[in-house]
């Protein structure tokens, strides 16, 4: 395994952090804390972590309305997003975004978005935009299954295929689209197969396997760097929630939920981690504990951080 | 004073911004070295080459969405459409994201952008290349709306959406592309939301804005000439709309004829009228009139085309009609 220690540990950490916040998450919807509709990530961090841990920190990422996972993976704070999520002042959109719509410039995250395919032309034109500037920038689109079925996916990557623009397309397919199976409704077997069409690789991956997926896109963000163009990843995976908290799970088999819960991301990923001495299981709890603190922490933030005020909903409507 | 026509006005506001600021670029369908559909890139790409000015496949919403994307990383893009009835296929990308990054996000980001398209009828291109949406966009918070009706406006105002920070949705007529009229060859820039009295008057006030303005002088003129003396008032920008100069107009004259092309319900029109019910009922001498188009879309050929859409006689009786005539 050729990636260094550090990167190895952030990895490790930044997963426990994606699984703690979002369980929190589920249990603070259940208990009514947070309103709205939440979309929780559970069972996909290692698509997030591995593929953010291929940027540099000033590269630009495009979410989506499942979009807490990649937002951490880019390095969020936690109590920023909590309080979002809470619609206080203190959260990373003055609470005006909520859990669908984080950005976070600073860290190169351009917005979760709740239009599915919506942020892949978005990402596209960061792509451009990082081009004609010259910045060295790379940009990566997260997306869905479902959202690789819009004109949005074959419009951008059409774009970005004919000028070889800094982008990698990163579809995690978790099988369902809101309720409906994609294979019904989807011919090809393999989404990545869609970028023959715009003569560009198109690699499939395992995406509960957060090694793999960050080498895959290692090497898609240096073909975008390098100037060779884009990639499509295709990440095969699974959430271990339905499409959103509090929907009755009708539509899924309950031994599929099972099977893809034991194959889960995270502890194979330790084992692996002490296997290799980068940690120990004394260390890997001190971090799971660590991060269980944060995440508290951040709830903590979030439920004592003021509201808005209502005359901050006028506001942030032009810019001057 | 030079003229040059509003093509020339429109090539020539890109291209002083995108000398003045190299972040300008410019992308859409054919605006390369074949210069626009109406001619007006012309040039540019030769001036500016491929890195400033880009062909793009047709894909309203992939291009469209491109210039989201690089607007809120630190270029200001100009996008062309080719014709505005294709907006639809770019309206998520204008409605859900252009719109409303900004605000949803809490005034992390702004999207200096522009998209320009062609609007319009009265030239038998039937109806998939004849229409005027400037309402949808009015509707939208978030999005200003521009239309302008001679080619010094075209300019002064195209300057000022360009270095605006927000995204302005910019109509340009497909019959004023030709029309010719003063432009300085001075720097100007036209404030947005600002609009401008075109003729003077103390019986009636026409408000209007884009081809409308020109037929609604025309009115006027035929109406002078029967002593009536109408007020024509181009709105320039109708949202954010300059309310004041509205009511300050009717305020004067009492009375209120409101012309567009696009069709009446939930339009431009709508709003104006409303506007004045709500701030200027009392000095109102008699009910509100609107004129535009009927409630169908355009049809193609020539004369059923003009029975839709509105001409100088029905603006002319609908100044008769508020005159008590």
């Amino acid at each position: 395994m050729n990636i260094p220690r550090e990167k190895l540990l952030m990895m490790y950490e930044r997963m426990l952090k994606i699984r703690h916040f979002e369980t929190k998450v589920g249990e603070l919807f259940a208990g009514g804390e947070i309103p709205g509709f939440v979309h929780l990530y559970l069972g996909q961090e290692a698509v997030a972590v591995g593929a953010c841990a291929a940027l540099k920190e000033d590269d630009y990422i495009t979410s989506t309305h499942r979009g807490h996972g990649h937002i951490i993976a880019k390095g969020g704070d936690l109590k920023c997003m909590m309080a979002e999520l809470f619609s206080k002042v203190t959260g990373y959109n003055k609470g005006k975004g909520g859990s669908m719509h984080i950005a976070a410039p600073s860290l190169g995250i351009l917005g979760a978005d709740g239009i599915v395919g919506g942020g892949i032309p978005i990402a596209t034109g960061a792509a451009l935009s990082a081009k004609l500037r010259k910045s060295d920038q790379v940009a990566l689109s997260f997306f869905g299954d479902g959202a690789s079925n819009q004109g949005t996916f074959h419009e951008a990557i059409n774009i970005a295929a004919s000028f070889s623009l800094p982008a990698v397309y990163v579809c995690e397919n978790n099988l369902y689209g809101v309720g409906t199976r994609q294979s019904q409704v989807r011919k090809v077997k393999d989404i990545a197969e869609r970028a023959k069409a715009y003569d560009i690789p198109g690699v499939v991956v395992d995406g509960n396997d957060v090694v793999a997926v960050y080498e895959i896109t290692k090497e898609a963000v240096e073909r975008a760097r390098t100037g060779k163009g884009p990639t499509l990843i295709e990440c095969k995976t699974y959430r271990w929630r339905t499409h959103f908290e509090g929907e009755p799970d009708t539509y899924r088999p309950p031994e599929e939920v099972e099977a893809w819960k034991k194959r889960e991301p995270i502890a194979p990923f330790r084992k692996l981690l002490v296997e290799n001495d980068i940690l120990t299981e004394a260390k890997a709890e001190e971090v799971e504990e660590r991060v269980r603190n944060e995440v508290e922490e951040a709830v903590e933030f979030a439920r004592s951080s003021p509201s808005p005020e209502l005359e901050m909903a006028l506001a942030d409507l032009w810019a001057p | 004073m030079r003229e040059i026509n509003y093509a020339e006005a429109l090539c020539e506001a890109m291209a002083e911004e995108m000398r003045r600021d190299p972040r300008v670029v410019l992308w859409g369908l054919d605006v390369g070295p074949y210069g626009g559909a109406f001619a007006a890139t012309k040039g540019l790409y030769e001036e500016f080459g491929p890195e400033q000015v880009i062909d793009m496949p047709i894909s309203e919403a992939g291009y469209v969405g491109a210039g989201v994307g690089a607007a809120i990383t630190g270029l200001r893009p100009i996008v062309e459409l080719q014709f505005s009835d294709w907006i639809t296929i770019a309206m998520d990308q204008l409605v859900n994201h252009a719109a409303k990054i900004r605000y949803m996000f809490g005034g992390e980001l702004a999207v200096p952008l522009v998209l320009r398209a062609p609007v319009g009828g009265y030239l038998s291109s039937s109806a998939d290349h004849s229409q005027s949406f400037e309402a949808w966009f009015a509707h939208v918070p978030g999005l200003k709306v521009v239309l302008p009706s001679t080619p010094y406006d075209a300019k002064g105002l195209l300057k000022s959406a360009i270095r605006d920070n927000n995204p302005v949705i910019f109509f340009e007529h497909k019959k004023l592309y030709e029309m010719k009229g003063a432009v300085p060859e001075e720097e100007y820039l036209i404030p947005l939301s600002e609009a401008d009295v075109k003729r003077q008057g103390r019986d009636a006030t026409i408000v209007t804005y884009s081809y409308m303005v020109g037929k609604s002088l025309n009115a006027a003129e035929r109406l002078a000439q029967e002593g009536i003396s109408v007020e024509v008032l181009d709105l320039r920008t109708v949202d954010p709309m300059d309310e004041e100069a509205v009511i300050q107009s009717v305020r004067k004259t009492g009375r209120l004829v409101v012309v567009q092309e696009a069709p009446l319900q939930c339009s431009v029109s709508s709003e104006v009228a409303s506007i004045v019910m709500e701030r200027a009922f009392d000095d109102l001498d008699a009910p509100v009139v609107r004129v535009g188009a009927k409630g169908v879309p355009v049809p193609f050929g020539h004369d059923l085309e003009n029975f839709v859409l509105p001409q100088e006689e029905d603006i002319i009786a609908a100044v008769k009609k508020v005159m008590g005539r």
